[in-house]
């Protein structure tokens, strides 16, 4: 049996079309139910394009402002306390002045400056070096703008802590279970060999939720969406003068500091 | 063949040895598990029904948690919409184990059974077992 050129394609563009339609149909009837319903977020979930957090150091005037608001965060989240500098995991925590803003220090700033701690946290920078060296894509950044950590994912190679410039990173060095003192049953734990950090209140913020600390600070933490011209943070922005730490990077940080005392000017 | 009675006697002996777990246990039937369902917070419901219906989370719960999980963590979306149409908040420590308190008389009795070792409660907290 011969067959013409003509013939030939007739048949072969037939067939592919067959082989197409074909397949999807089979898809179709082979779609469970599952597949059938879907997500979607809650009604109440807060959402931005990109969140930001301002902290307003002079707010923060005793040891319990800052502790409040960093048991706040360690406690929901199932943070351990280790207790010891080598194993430590931190999602909020303080330090100097030298030390948060390095290159901005001099002989005669502020006493009350010099000596004061300042809140530090993961920078959920708009360009994070982090998510760029993750190899298994366990961090990321979503559409709001946070830097993710998806636990699951981690497989403890510790890139990210190398790669961030602010070591907001912990790695879990032990188990994590024996040092939380009293565990939040609504949110899991970690385990021994991943990587975690901030992760501002996400779980919260589907809630409806401000982060906690945010809560917790009494007017000293001031969370919004920066590309809201309207919202809180923009407000206060606009009207107070900030300094992110090592802007000279080019991560660009989200988290903006207004430095001041408290009026405590001689502490 | 040199000491064909020795030889043919010993491998007779390890083949009993071998067979033997197979061999004691055939025709016995082995316990199927029964996961539990009875639970304080699921007799207090309703209508006493999963996400989904028992016979898709029998066999496809898996899935249905790595869906959840990558909605959960990776699309930030918590509401999950079922066959029917009822939403579901999606989180496995406060959805699945609120009515499923009992792991070690639900989750474990299965995979025990099938020797399948999954690691979610290496992170996640798996509720307080009430002593009954």
């Amino acid at each position: 049996m011969s067959i013409n050129r003509r013939e030939f394609l007739k048949l072969a563009g037939f067939s592919t079309v067959l082989g197409l339609t074909g397949s999807s149909v089979i898809d179709e009837l082979l779609k469970s139910k599952a597949d059938a319903s879907q997500v979607l977020l809650d009604e109440k979930a807060l959402s931005a394009k990109r969140w930001a957090m301002i902290i307003d150091t002079s707010k923060f005037k005793t040891e319990e402002d800052y502790k409040n608001v960093i048991q706040a965060c360690h406690s929901i989240h199932n943070v351990p306390d280790i207790g010891n500098p080598k194993d430590e995991v931190k999602w909020i925590w303080t330090d100097t002045y030298e030390h948060t803003f390095p290159g901005q220090e001099n002989e005669y700033i502020p006493e009350g400056i010099k000596h004061k701690p300042f809140l530090l946290l993961c920078n959920h920078c708009d360009n994070p070096p982090c998510v760029r060296v993750c190899p298994t894509k366990a961090t990321f950044k979503r559409k709001d703008g946070i830097v993710m950590m998806d636990q699951h994912r981690c497989i403890g190679c510790r890139f990210c802590m190398a790669a961030c410039p602010f070591g907001a990173r912990s790695f879990n060095w032990r188990d994590p279970r024996p040092f939380i003192k009293e565990t939040n049953p609504e949110y899991p734990s970690r385990t021994k060999g991943v990587v975690e950090k901030c992760t501002f209140c996400f779980e919260r913020l589907a809630k409806g939720l401000q982060p906690a600390c945010v809560e917790k600070s009494n007017g000293g933490l001031i969370f919004g969406d920066l590309s809201d011209p309207k919202s809180e943070a923009r407000k206060v922005l606009s009207t107070h003068y900030t300094i992110r730490r090592k802007p000279e990077i080019g991560t660009q940080p989200s988290v903006y500091y207004i430095i001041g005392t408290g009026g405590n000017e001689n502490a | 063949m040199y000491d064909g009675g020795k030889i043919i006697a010993g491998l007779t002996i390890f083949l009993a040895v071998v067979t033997f777990p197979i061999l004691y246990n055939m025709g016995k039937p082995s316990a199927v598990p029964e996961p539990k369902l009875n639970t304080p917070e699921i007799q207090q419901l309703q209508e006493k029904h999963c996400v989904e219906s028992k016979e898709y989370m029998r066999a496809n719960h898996m899935q249905l948690l790595n869906d959840w999980r990558d909605w959960a963590v990776r699309d930030g979306k918590r509401v999950y919409v079922n066959s029917e149409g009822k939403h579901f908040t999606i989180s496995l420590q406060n959805t699945c184990m609120h009515c499923h308190s009992n792991k070690k008389e639900f989750c474990d009795r299965c995979h025990t059974y099938a020797n399948v070792k999954p690691y979610c409660w290496s992170c996640h907290l798996a509720p307080k077992e009430k002593e009954t």
